[in-house]
């Protein structure tokens, strides 16, 4: 023989075969790779009909609804800090429940970052005080448990080194410092709605006037300034605003075992704010201590050789390209902190876990409620990592 | 003109690292001042404690909060374990260290006895410190003969597996090796919680679903065993995962990205409090047993999505020219992932394992809070509420001895994962 046979070809591209030619199905690579995806598929499936079955069977048997019917039912509890009567209904707590996930995650994603990069600046910093400090707290915090440190922000600090009310503690009659909550001086509040327009106004403005300083120093080469006039502009606007909403304001007061006036920060979202800035700062330092590496040597040498200042040289050239690294990994401990800020449940903070966890204990069906908590979470998650992505490939160094 | 650099005197160190520019003096001052307030703080606390017997507490509840409410007469089953299980580590260290002998890329070739102490002193010092201090707090023999002995195996363990690992195996031996070294776990698991033994563990507490097994499974021994137990059993899963969405059949890859991405979504504690309240509807009662089977269960099933991304992140880092390699030497597909590709990328990614561990390390505190388990933070807590030491404010002084251990362990490991991180040039190959 000169040749031998040439191996069967194995894809179903093949010319016009012949009868002998052809490869039995128990052979062909394409129908294999089939049947492979639909044994695993068929055990996933198999899995998942057996534990909805047994949902099935286990809540018909013992009567619990496995609809969402209960939202509608009055919660008949209370909610501290809101505005929320027992008779509501359960959707409402919900609802009260995600805008406290998403405030303490707000806040804290915006102090944490603060934090955290100025942790991570002074890991870097050429002072020796500085950076021990820094390394210590980073070193510390990092390998603690958050679990831990928020235990000890709210049954440590909270319920035992604040004072309590009777003798609460008021530093230039300004605040109120006890463990019922913080009070802290506020505009007479009208309306959310108010403040919330004249930040934007302001936020707005701030934005374009930085824009239009940006293109005059790119057109002329004068500094722009832009941050500083914007930020003059915005405390402006905030003082037109104020002026303009009656200009007038209140201070927190010892009222009986109560704080009136001003705005009341609750003791548990300051115990759970804490514990999550604290915690998430020292990761966020070290994904700025690399980033700041990351970015090559020659970088901050040029703008040193340019006559710029230790200030703007890591504003202006090293921060910038810095952070563009540190996007994603940022992005990921700000989904880290959306998702702790469900330890809040464990004192007293009424985010979303707590709001469903005493749902349930209320009497509704455990499974559609915390269907409904995780819905919430994803949905969170996908929508700050929608953001993250989008800031990703706005600042991503453009290549070839 | 000398050439040589002169070593910068002291006061030309003061000035370049703590007074370079006024800001940098003021900022000296403010953060030094800072510090040393802080640092005078926190001996105080410690120092007052011991004199007004503040630590105490920590003393008394010494045995709950390293092994919760495991009955006494049965305490002789973990130091039996602990010895066993040491002397295993020991054989699995001695026999790596033997292979890399034997290959000629042992680190510690060429170091002098008192290198080495001194370089286990800095790397384990801090966790035999912390070891000889909580011995020192008990009141009983057993902890110090548990510690002692188990020392004492895992240094023999270490000689046996050094005395293997240079040694070319007959292939039965070395697979009757691994048989035996898989088993041994299993085998201490089923010793610690058998009830056929004598002195079985008592009945489970009235609140517990069932009583076998782990129904008494708590305090430290809690936190450190489900999370090595997570770690372990969810690699395979992982691993799975990561195959599948690395894998080019749509079917697979779907599954898979599902599956992350809703575990990476939702918050750990809210999967506990499900397994807690909502788990029995989904399984028969048999499988869903004690709260330590259900943290462990979700631990795994959780950390299972985490690992997947962390082994596709060392999948990517494979050059995709081994899996051609593969493909030329007439490999099947299967062996080249399992001959070629896999064994390069869980290489690389052993660092990012450990970091997982470690936090699912820190996270099995969440258990005690949303299952009830009284493991050592849900303990250090409890404790303050006993009649003897109730409303004298020592939250601080068990949360403290609490986050101590915590870090100690963490701190370690974390140090250890930097070690190997630069020992297996990780991003620099």
């Amino acid at each position: 023989m000169a040749a031998s046979p040439s191996p069967p070809k194995l894809t179903s591209s093949m010319t016009t075969p012949t009868p002998e030619q052809r490869v039995p199905f128990w052979r062909n690579v394409s129908f294999l790779k089939w049947l492979f995806q639909l044994v695993v598929f068929a055990i996933v499936a198999a899995v998942a009909i057996w534990l909805y079955n047994n949902f099935r069977n286990n809540t018909a048997e013992s009567g619990i609804p496995t609809n969402f019917n209960f939202l509608t039912n009055p919660a008949s509890f209370d909610i501290p800090g809101a505005d929320f009567a027992p008779t509501e209904r359960f959707q409402n707590a919900f609802v009260i429940g995600v805008l406290n996930t998403i405030r303490v995650s707000i806040v804290g994603i915006i102090l944490a970052t603060i934090l955290g990069i100025l942790i991570g600046i002074g890991r870097l910093s050429k002072n020796w005080v500085v950076r021990k400090i820094s390394t210590v707290y980073v070193e510390i915090i990092r390998n603690l448990p958050l679990l831990v440190i928020m235990t000890f922000t709210f049954l440590g600090v909270v319920l035992q080194l604040l004072p309590r009310i009777e003798n609460s503690w008021t530093p230039l009659d300004l605040l109120v410092i006890s463990n019922r909550g913080i009070g802290v001086p506020w505009y007479q509040d009208t309306s959310g709605l108010a403040l919330f327009l004249v930040l934007l106004v302001g936020l707005i403005g701030w934005w374009l006037i930085a824009r239009w300083r940006h293109r005059v120093s790119d057109r002329t080469g004068q500094p722009s300034h832009g941050g500083l006039i914007g930020g003059a502009f915005f405390l402006l606007v905030l003082v037109v605003g104020w002026l303009l909403l009656g200009a007038s304001f209140t201070t927190p007061v010892v009222d009986g075992r109560q704080i009136a006036g001003g705005i009341r920060v609750d003791p548990s979202f300051f115990a759970v704010l804490i514990a999550l800035v604290i915690y998430t700062a020292s990761h966020i330092a070290e994904i700025v201590r690399g980033s700041i590496q990351a970015v090559p040597a020659g970088q901050g040498e040029a703008a040193s050789a340019l006559a710029l200042s230790g200030f703007q040289r890591l504003w202006n050239v090293v921060l910038p390209q810095a952070m563009r690294i540190a996007i994603p990994p940022l992005g990921n401990q700000y989904l880290n902190l959306i998702k702790n800020s469900s330890l809040g449940a464990g004192f007293a903070y009424f985010e979303l876990t707590n709001v469903t966890q005493v749902t349930v204990g209320n009497g509704s069906p455990a499974v559609p409620a915390f269907f409904l908590a995780l819905v919430f979470y994803i949905a969170l998650s996908l929508i700050t990592s929608a953001f993250v992505n989008l800031a990703n490939r706005r600042f991503k160094l453009v290549e070839r | 003109m000398t050439t040589t650099v002169a070593k910068p005197s002291r006061v030309t160190w003061v000035r370049r690292n703590l007074f370079r520019t006024p800001l940098d003096g003021i900022l000296t001052i403010v953060f030094g001042s800072l510090g040393l307030y802080v640092i005078f703080r926190g001996v105080l606390f410690v120092a007052s404690g011991f004199v007004n017997g503040r630590w105490q507490i920590i003393d008394d509840n010494l045995k709950l909060l390293m092994v919760g409410l495991w009955p006494v007469q049965n305490l002789i089953r973990i130091g039996v374990s602990v010895a066993v299980l040491a002397l295993w580590a020991g054989v699995i260290g001695g026999v790596i260290a033997g292979r890399q002998k034997r290959r000629g890329t042992s680190s510690i070739e060429g170091l002098t006895a008192m290198q080495r102490a001194s370089d286990l002193t800095r790397r384990f010092g801090l966790v035999t410190a912390t070891l000889l201090l909580l011995l020192s707090l008990t009141d009983t023999a057993g902890p110090w003969i548990m510690v002692l002995s188990a020392f004492v195996a895992g240094v023999i363990g270490r000689v046996i597996g050094g005395w293997i690992g240079v040694r070319f195996l007959p292939i039965w031996v070395s697979r009757l090796f691994t048989v035996v070294m898989v088993a041994v776990p299993i085998g201490v698991f089923l010793y610690l919680t058998s009830p056929w033994l004598p002195d079985p563990l008592p009945a489970a507490r009235s609140s517990e679903p069932s009583a076998w097994p782990l129904a008494e499974w708590e305090g430290f021994m809690f936190n450190l065993t489900s999370a090595a137990a997570g770690i372990v059993l969810s690699f395979p899963i992982g691993l799975l995962l990561a195959l599948g969405r690395r894998s080019k059949l749509r079917l697979l890859q779907g599954i898979s990205i599902v599956y992350i991405e809703f575990v990476r979504g939702a918050p750990l504690y809210v999967l506990l409090l499900m397994a807690n309240v909502s788990l029995e509807f989904f399984v028969p009662e048999a499988l869903a047993p004690s709260r330590v089977v259900r943290a462990i269960v979700t631990f795994t099933l959780f950390t299972a999505a985490y690992i997947a991304e962390i082994v596709r992140g060392g999948l990517q880092s494979v050059p995709v020219g081994q899996e051609e390699a593969g493909k030329a030497l007439g490999l099947t597909p299967t062996k080249q992932m399992r001959l070629i590709v896999l064994p390069q990328a869980l290489r690389n990614v052993i660092p990012a394992q450990i970091g997982q561990f470690i936090s699912l390390f820190k996270d099995t505190t969440l258990a005690g809070l949303a299952l009830g388990i009284l493991d050592l933070l849900a303990g250090a807590t409890a404790i303050t509420q006993q009649p003897d030491f109730r409303g004298q404010g020592l939250i601080i002084e068990a949360l403290v001895f609490v986050g101590f251990l915590f870090w100690v362990g963490s701190f370690t490991m974390s140090r250890e994962s930097q070690r190997l991180e630069k020992k297996l040039g990780v991003g620099t190959r």
